[in-house]
């Protein structure tokens, strides 16, 4: 039932795609955050370096606080880096955002409760101008994909958590951006709607050509979208670890269906994913077992 | 997810709204609470009017519902008429109280200076007197025109309008400021699709509050010189000249006229909100 929208995107995108290529869909160089607050100064990203190739699938892991969410708001401009540059498609952030080259949902859902769902999906291209008739298809084909057609005209209160957050990242998608930014999205969802939505999400990623980068709590999860894993430790934020998904490679990613699951390949990525988020625990010893709180090995 | 179990999610929502009190049916009881304060109101009329026919409190002192009830119908057409301009005047000054409130809640939540300068403004508007106030308006406006009361009554309202509109404006939640950022929303954008759909329920809140406040302002003003006709008016004269039970039924019209606006905008409130969730604190 995706595939309509799937298909139209990937046909309408190709130019779009093919126009700067060359330019890594997002570019941080010696970012560091720090937040001034009552209690002192916290050091929430240091000298953070990563590239995302334009297609390129990237997942951010680590426990709470260790900086995830406000690396994803410098690149969407949300938020200003202390010190360091960022570029996403080769532009400054703030240019991207005004060009809205990337597409974005929140950890929390977001929907303006006075909207209905249809509504909610078409805010942005409601703000961006596109016709009532295109934008009633468009909605349409989204909200199909999610799975929520028949929920069109209900409000947001009217539908649980999970279903509330499959409409925002039916939003986050309604403009086929060339860059998607996701903060935990799929954190209120069941394991099985989770698991759909995840076989989903990498089909839109490769059909699209859109490049992702993608916050999660779960080691499996990260390990079947990503084609590499940032593995991330707290206080200071850093970088401690970037893990290449060998089964991965692009050109694979349009096989990568459920059945990956459970290979041994997958097994094996999950183990060097979480002995990369347990090894960055090791450099700082007194830390230990926080350090791992608030991952989820599953 | 199968269409059953999100309907049960659903079904599950709407069924905790229909609270219920002491067993009562919902039938029951929505025909009780219009019944006991008519039935009440009764009573009360009941006691008033034997007491001053029979219990031998002077009819001067206070007229009996009846004698009031005569007068009323006597002078229909002047009370009518009477009712007609002062509700015209509280309505237009709460007309344009509301858009001038709501406009410079706008601006003052947009500027933080226009906020820091309109602050002492308010506060003073909401503590004058209309007694003070209404004279100097009449006689600056000449003793046959309306203004001046119109003038007064949307002073009035403007402060209880501009109150709840600026708290209002100030409730959008971060994540929605993120995502009209997002977006590279302009402030007109902003202001169309996120500011004034979250402070809708304020304003409408405000304007109740107002509505009152209008007619008993316009009111009152009315008192204080220009033209005659109006309702405050009416009960000047009337008691002036020891004509009482004139004078309680043009109270009675003003009781009415304050009913009819406060229930008119209470409606209008009820009817945007119920068919607009407001997504207030959940
Ligand atoms: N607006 C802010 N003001 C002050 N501190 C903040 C702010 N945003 C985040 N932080 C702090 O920065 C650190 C990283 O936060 P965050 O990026 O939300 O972590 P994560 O998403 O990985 O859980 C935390 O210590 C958090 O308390
Ligand atoms: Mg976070």
């Amino acid at each position: 039932m995706s595939d309509q929208i799937l298909n139209s995107a990937a046909a309408t995108d190709a130019p779009l795609a093919a126009g700067d290529t060359d330019a890594a869909a997002v570019s941080v160089r010696g970012v560091n955050k720090q937040f001034q607050t009552a209690t002192g100064v916290v050091h929430a990203l240091e000298a953070i370096d990563l590239t995302v190739s334009a297609g390129e699938f990237v997942s951010l892991i680590g426990p709470s606080g260790c900086g995830k969410s406000t690396l994803m708001r410098l690149i969407a401009d949300l938020d200003d880096p202390t010190s360091g540059d960022l570029t996403v498609f080769g532009k400054t952030t703030t240019q991207a955002r005004l060009d809205q080259d990337y597409g974005i949902a929140f950890q929390q859902a977001g929907l303006l409760p006075w909207r209905t769902v249809a509504a909610n999906v078409a805010l942005p291209l409601e703000l961006h101008g596109v016709a009532s008739a295109d934008r009633r298809s468009r909605v349409a084909n989204l909200l199909d994909m999610v799975g929520l057609t028949e929920f069109a005209d209900r409000f947001p209160d009217q539908l649980s958590g999970g279903m509330q957050q499959r409409v925002a990242i039916a939003r986050s998608l309604a403009e086929q951006p060339r860059l998607l930014l996701m903060d935990e999205p799929f954190g209120a969802l069941d394991e099985m709607t989770r698991e759909k939505m995840q076989t989903d999400l990498v089909r839109i990623a490769a059909d699209t050509g859109a490049a992702v980068v993608f916050v999660t709590h779960s080691i499996p999860e990260a390990v079947f979208l990503s084609d590499r894993v940032v593995v991330m430790s707290p206080r200071p934020g850093r970088i401690s670890q970037i893990v290449p998904m060998q089964l991965n490679a692009i050109d694979g990613r349009q096989e990568r269906s459920d059945n990956l699951r459970e290979e041994s390949s997958f097994f094996e990525m999950v183990t060097e994913v979480r002995e990369a988020l347990h090894g960055g625990a090791s450099d700082s010893p007194g830390d230990e077992p926080r350090q791992a709180r608030g991952v989820d090995t599953r | 997810m199968t269409a059953t179990s999100a309907n049960a999610i659903v079904n599950g929502r709407s069924g905790t709204g229909a609270r219920r009190s002491k067993g009562w049916s919902p039938r029951t009881e929505s025909t009780l609470r219009i019944v006991a304060p008519i039935s009440f109101g009764l009573i009360v009329l009941g006691i008033w009017q034997l007491l001053v026919t029979v219990g031998g409190v002077d009819d001067y002192l206070l007229p009996s519902p009846t004698s009031i009830v005569a007068e009323l119908v006597e002078f229909w057409p002047s009370v009518v008429s009477a009712t007609a301009l002062t509700g015209t005047n509280s309505l237009l000054g709460l007309l344009v109280g509301s858009l001038i409130g709501i406009l410079f809640a706008a601006i003052s939540a947009r500027w933080r200076i226009a906020d820091q300068m309109s602050a002492p403004i308010v506060a003073a508007l909401a503590v004058i007197p209309i007694v003070a106030l209404a004279p100097v308006l009449n006689s600056m406006f000449g003793a046959d025109s309306q203004f001046g009361r119109q003038a007064i009554a949307a002073i009035a309202s403007f402060v209880p309008i501009f109150i709840n509109t600026l708290r209002g404006f100030r409730q959008t939640k971060p994540v929605h400021r993120d995502l009209m950022k997002a977006y590279a929303a302009n402030s007109g954008q902003m202001l169309k699709s996120l500011t004034l759909p979250t402070a809708r329920p304020f304003i409408l809140t405000g304007i109740r509050i107002a509505s009152s406040l209008a007619v008993i302002s316009a009111l009152v003003a009315e008192y204080f010189g220009g033209p005659r006709g109006g309702l405050g008016s009416l009960i000047a004269t009337s008691a002036a000249s020891s004509a009482y039970s004139r004078a309680w039924a043009y109270v009675g019209a003003s009781i009415a006229l304050g009913l009819l606006f406060y229930l008119a905008t209470l409606a209008l409130e009820r009817l945007v909100l119920r068919r607009v969730p407001t997504g207030g604190p959940r």
